[in-house]
Order: structure tokens, then sequence, then C-alpha cells
């Protein structure tokens, strides 16, 4: 999909507007936070886990290259066929060449983030390729034409009326007079259609939440089992997956599944989670005949030398999405791209350039809780942080905002000068607002005023305040 | 140059080095070799046998498994007959092309209407053996193969599993040794399939309100044959 991301104001302002999101991400922001913590409870170890995750995860990243080459030579040794793609477009063209050499007309998708990442249904269509999206909010999406709100749960930006509408106008051979009001009755429908469709498919794409080196194999972890019937029935079975998601062995790939579900939703493991090692064995009765795996760079590659390689932890769980208080209050579209969240505005400048997603950093207060959740530690604010940095450095912030930080900086690192002035204005401001306690608005502020008073200061500044303390304390000493 | 040399280029690049030296190289290579265990919890691992199974029924349970605990082998087709009564599921189901459930007493229930082989699209119930039980979680492990086709594990409504009380092991940790130590059985030859199941199929994409049976099984039933002092 095209980003949006330079509008991400106004895609924001949007989002709180929308009296149906607001009702969808209030269940969200509530629901997935209550079952982290209750899982974090049941397991005492969760916190050593988590440090052992991130050790893993940086272990393998800077082995990177090792892990890939042996990981490609077990796919091989175990009949399967690995293609490298350095970028979207040769992901594409390398899942359409698969796709092609069957002659498929519909392919059956398990969820992937990659693929939305590189647009793929999109590409399939326009080359007379049927996609079927599987899981049941993609699938929902899908039937809206929208993108996804959220990496594990992309259609929560909707309510079961929006769904039903949707089923209402997709399945048109359905009877009209059918009750499809609520949520039992719309995922029995959402499987009645979509049984055939997993038949007849001649090819199915899932995505990967681990490679295994050691193995040469492919995990993926869902609730429903539309992952594996899309992998299991068609003659071919394609994994798309960016490189980083590999791991040196079953052993590593435990202590991260422990960690990933109670994190993403509150579960102990997930319904489902399956390995898979090349095609089908011979004797095998069922399974694909063919295993490929399309290895996707897209710009990974380039952040291991970066300030940003600590992003290629991310197991993308959306415990940072889920507790943010920016995602909660305006929703994942507002992102404008395939990622949103703390780890979508650290990744997005990463894929598509800061100068396209440089909004994203800055919606964040920093507030921390992102980091404070995320399974494998990833110091989400400073990575943002250093985004803006770049942002400043590269002269892609508005000249207001960026004479404005330039001044401050100039004073900050002034400290007798920042003092005194911060002395007079509290002063000022004090002496201003004694009568009323407190301004409506104030030049220069009015964002902030617009939506709350400003108390008034009460006449001295805290660095002043703290040095007549401390000078008491030391009288007292000396007495 | 090849997208694979770009790719694995630019992250040598990133890394300040070129191909990993003899050295270093070697001591990844040890760390691939050893499959040394990280952190295990202890919920599982400090547990006897007994209390293994116990805490992988409760676990399966919690997670809206149902499970049945018959004392022997022999007694599985009573109790696959009474559990699809009791469902009031028609007395059909496809089993799993497998040696140990051949070898169970069918003929005892001339009523239940049996074939072997993969699930076919029409297929309510299925019937299949499992490699183990992992008790941490409650959770199924079982393989691909000439038995066991995994069709049987998404395509039915129903799908019940027999699993003995001495196949209930602790740990994820400990299926991957199972896996590696099954005869004749190298990495390059792992099952194609090895699908680890908690509970039935699931969503909670409306709404965050869960929904079983999405796309594969409504219902799990677990068998359990024996008691762990008898593994």
């Amino acid at each position: 999909m095209d980003p949006t991301s330079r509008a991400f104001l106004d895609n924001a302002r949007a989002g709180l507007a929308d009296p149906v999101l607001r009702r969808a991400l209030g269940i969200a922001g509530v629901g997935f936070p209550a079952r982290r913590a209750e899982a974090m409870a049941r397991l005492p170890e969760f916190e050593a886990l988590r440090e052992q995750g991130k050790a893993i995860k940086d272990h393998t990243i800077a082995h990177l290259d090792f892990y890939l080459e042996r990981y490609e030579a077990n796919v091989i040794a175990a009949g399967g066929m690995v293609h490298w793609a350095r970028d979207a477009g040769e992901a594409r063209a390398a899942v359409l060449d698969i796709c092609r050499s069957v002659g498929a007309k519909i392919v059956t998708k398990g969820k992937s983030m990659v693929a939305e990442e590189i647009a793929l249904n999109d590409h399939l269509a326009a080359n007379g390729i049927t996609p079927v999206e599987t899981d049941l909010g993609e699938y929902i999406i899908q039937l809206r034409h929208e993108p996804p709100s959220h990496i594990i749960a992309p259609a929560i930006h909707l309510m079961k009326e929006q769904v039903t509408e949707t089923f209402r106008a997709a399945h048109t051979a359905l009877d009209p007079a059918r009750a499809i009001a609520e949520a039992p009755q719309l995922c029995a429908e959402a499987r009645a259609v979509l049984r055939p469709q997993f038949l007849a498919a001649d090819v199915g794409i899932t995505g990967a939440n681990f490679l295994i080196a050691e193995t040469g194999s492919s995990i993926i972890v869902t609730n429903e089992g539309n992952g594996d019937l899309t992998q299991t029935l068609p003659k071919i079975h394609i994994v798309l997956a960016s490189i980083e998601k590999i791991v040196p062995t079953l052993e590593d790939a435990a202590t991260l599944l422990r960690l990933l579900a109670r994190s993403a939703t509150g579960q102990e493991f997930s319904s489902y989670t399956t390995m898979s090692t090349g095609p089908r064995r011979p004797g095998d009765l069922d399974g694909p005949e063919q295993y490929h795996v399309v290895l996707v760079d897209n710009g990974r590659s380039a952040m291991v030398g970066s300030e940003f390689r600590e992003m290629l932890r991310c197991l993308r769980c959306a415990a940072c999405l889920n507790h943010c208080p920016v995602y909660t209050a305006i929703g994942g579209h507002a992102y404008g791209w395939v990622y949103p969240g703390p780890m979508g505005a650290v990744l997005t400048p990463a894929l598509i350039g800061v100068a396209e997603a440089g909004d994203l950093p800055n919606a964040s207060s920093f507030c921390g809780r992102c980091e404070s959740v995320c399974p494998v530690k990833i110091p989400l604010p400073k990575l943002m942080r250093n985004w803006r940095e770049r942002q400043f450095a590269q002269r892609l912030v508005a000249p207001r905002y960026r004479d404005a930080l330039r001044l401050w900086a100039w004073v900050a690192q002034r400290p007798e000068l920042y003092h005194r002035m911060v002395e007079v204005k509290a002063r000022l401001l004090g002496w201003l607002g004694k009568r009323r306690g407190r301004f409506r608005a104030l030049p220069l502020a009015g964002g902030w005023t617009g939506l709350r008073d400003m108390p008034a200061p009460e006449g001295r500044s805290f660095h002043a305040l703290w040095a007549d303390r401390q000078r008491a304390a030391q009288r007292r000493q000396l007495r | 140059m090849t997208a694979r040399d770009d790719i694995l280029g630019g992250i040598r690049r990133g890394l300040g080095r070129g191909r990993l030296a003899d050295g270093a190289a070697g001591a990844v290579e040890a760390r691939l070799a050893e499959h040394k265990r990280n952190l295990i919890p202890a919920r599982a691992a400090a547990l006897d046998p007994p209390a293994r199974v116990e805490l992988f029924v409760a676990m399966a349970e919690a997670v809206q498994a149902s499970v049945a605990r018959v004392a022997s082998e022999r007694d599985v087709p009573a109790e696959v007959a009474r559990f699809l009564a009791a469902e009031n599921l028609p007395a059909e189901l496809t089993v799993a092309p497998d040696s140990a459930l051949d070898a169970l007493p069918w003929a005892e229930r001339p009523l239940l209407q049996i074939r072997r082989g993969k699930a076919e699209p029409g297929d309510a119930v299925s019937l299949t053996p499992c490699l183990a039980g992992i008790a941490e979680t409650g959770t199924l492990m079982l393989v691909s193969g000439e038995g066991t086709p995994t069709t049987l594990n998404f395509l039915p409504d129903t799908h019940i599993v027999m699993l003995r009380a001495g196949e209930v092991v602790a740990t994820y940790e400990d299926g991957w040794d199972l896996l590696r130590g099954r005869p004749g059985e190298r990495p390059a030859e792992l099952p194609r399939t090895v699908n680890f199941i908690t509970g039935p199929s699931r969503t909670g994409d409306i709404e965050q309100k869960i929904e079983l049976g999405a796309h594969g099984p409504r219902r799990l039933h677990v068998i359990l044959v024996g008691d762990a002092r008898q593994a």
C-alpha cells in the first residue's frame, strides 16, 4: 500500500473523532494489558526470560550472515527452496513466479505483515490471481479494502456491526434474511465461506514467526488454524519472511515462544504453534509437494549497522501497541502504513524513510510503557528519539520548530543564563497570574492551553527552591 | 551481484566485518551443536511424573480441551463411542492409519463407522495419536508421517487425540529431544510438520471476544491412557 504517514496529524485527528473507533479501542486498550498482566503473574520466570530473549536475538543479529547461510543450507537439505529478495519488488516477483509455475488461480494466505509490507495482494490480483486472506480479521479488512490497524488483530478498529454489514455486502449468495448480528454467527459464516477456498487453493502463503537455522524450519503461531489449512492443503507452501526472523536452535525458539503469546494476547500458548520443514516426505498422505521460502530484506540489512539495530529483535507481539496511550487513542490507521504504534514509529522510518514517516516517532509522550512491556526489551523511546535527531539533522523539521529547538538548545547549554531566565519567567507568570491562579491562554502555547488551563507558578523556580533547600541543609550540618 | 550476495554483504558491512573467521565460526558452530537449554520455568520441570500429568490435564482444560482418563488402550474405542454420543455427534470417524490405533479393539464397538486415512472435506471427527503431551501449557505435540497425516488435526470439527500418560513430558525442550531422538532421524529428516496444539481453534478478532472453532476443530478431546506410574 502507498503510505499516508505524511498525513499523520490529519489521520490522528480523524481517528480521535471516530466514535466507532473510540469504542473498539476502548475494548482493546483494557483487555490486552489486563490479560498480559495475568499471564506474567502466572510465570515467575517471565522477567528472566525477557533478558534471555533479548540475548538470543542480539547474538543472532551479530551473526546473522552465518545463521542465514546455515538456514538456507538446511532448507535445501530438507527439499525446500530459498529465494532472496532485496526489496518489495523482488519479493513480489518471486512469489508471482512460483504461483505462475503451477498456473495458480486461487492463493490462500495466513496472516503475514511482510505480505502487507510488500503489498502482495494487489500484485497478485493485478496478475489474475485471487488472494484470499484466511485469518478472520484479515479476511474482514480484505473485504472492506482496508489496511490492518494492528499487527496481530488487524480488524481491531471495527465493532461487530461493521462486520455484519461487510458480510452482508460481500456474501451475496447467502440468504439476505439470515441472522448474523452476533460474533458466533459471524465466525461460523466466515468458516463456511472460507472452507471451499482452502480446498480450492493452488498455493498457500504464510508468514513466519521464527526461522530455525539449525533445522531449516519455519514456525508459525496462530489461534484459528487458518495458517495450518493454508500450508497443508495446496500443492505449494510459500513462506514469506524477513531476514531477522532467524533464531539459532529449537531451544532458542522455545524460549522466545514462552514470551510471544503471553506478551501478545496473554495466552499461556497460542492454540497452534506449527513447525514446517521442507515439503511432504515420501509416504506422507498430505502436505505440500513444494516448500519455498522467500527471504525478504527490504531495509533490514541496512539497520544492522545503524543505531536502530535493536529494532531487529522485535517479535511482532504488539504489546507496545496495546500499552501505548497514543495508539489506543488514535488507532493504527493514523500511522499511515503497515506497522503502527511504538514499534511502527521506529520501524516505518527505517523502511520507507524518515522524510515520509517523520511524524511517527514524534507521536509519543515518551511515557516508556512500550519499553517496559517489550518481551525483548527494545528501547523504543530511545530509538524514537534517534529518529527525531536525524529528522532535525536532515532539516526535515518545519523551520518554526527548528528555530525554536535551536534557541532552546542554545539556552539549555548555558546553565547560568537558563536558570536566570526561568527565574524571571516564573516570577513574571506568578505575578501576572496571581489573581486567578491560572492561565486560560498563553502566547506560543495555544496547543497546550487549548485543552487545559496552565496553573500560575507560585513565584520561584524549582532550581531556586532546591538551591535554598541545599543551603539550609548545609547550615544545619555546620551547626 | 545476486540478491543473496547483496543482502549478506550488507549485513557484514553493518557488522563491520567480513565472513566470520574460522575461530569465531567455530564458536557459533559449537553453540548450534550443543542444543543448550535456556532458562526452563519451574512450573512443570520441578514435578514428578504423576504431578506432571495432573498439570497437563489442568492446563489443557483451562483452554477448553476436554480430557477423559481411561485405564488402558483397550478402553479407547469405548471412550470414543461415549464421547460422540455425549456430544450428539454421529458415530463416524476418520482414524489415523497408525499401527497403535489399528491395534485397538474396534470390533467391540461395531456401531462405530471407521475410515482409515487422511482427512476428507466432509469428515466430522478424527482420532490421532501424538508424540507427546507437554505439561507446562497443556499442549499436544503431533508429528506428520505415513501414519499421521496433518489434515486430521485441522479439517474435522472434532479432533480426538490418544495420549498415553507416559508420553506426558514437562517442557517444549523435552519435546524437541523426543523429535531429535527418534530412530533414524537426522535434522534433515525431520517430519514435514510438527504441530503443537493447545486447546481447540479460536479467534478473538471480533470485539476481542473468544469464539471457538474459527477454522480448525471446535472440540479437542484428549483420551489420556493409564497413569504415569506405568510409564
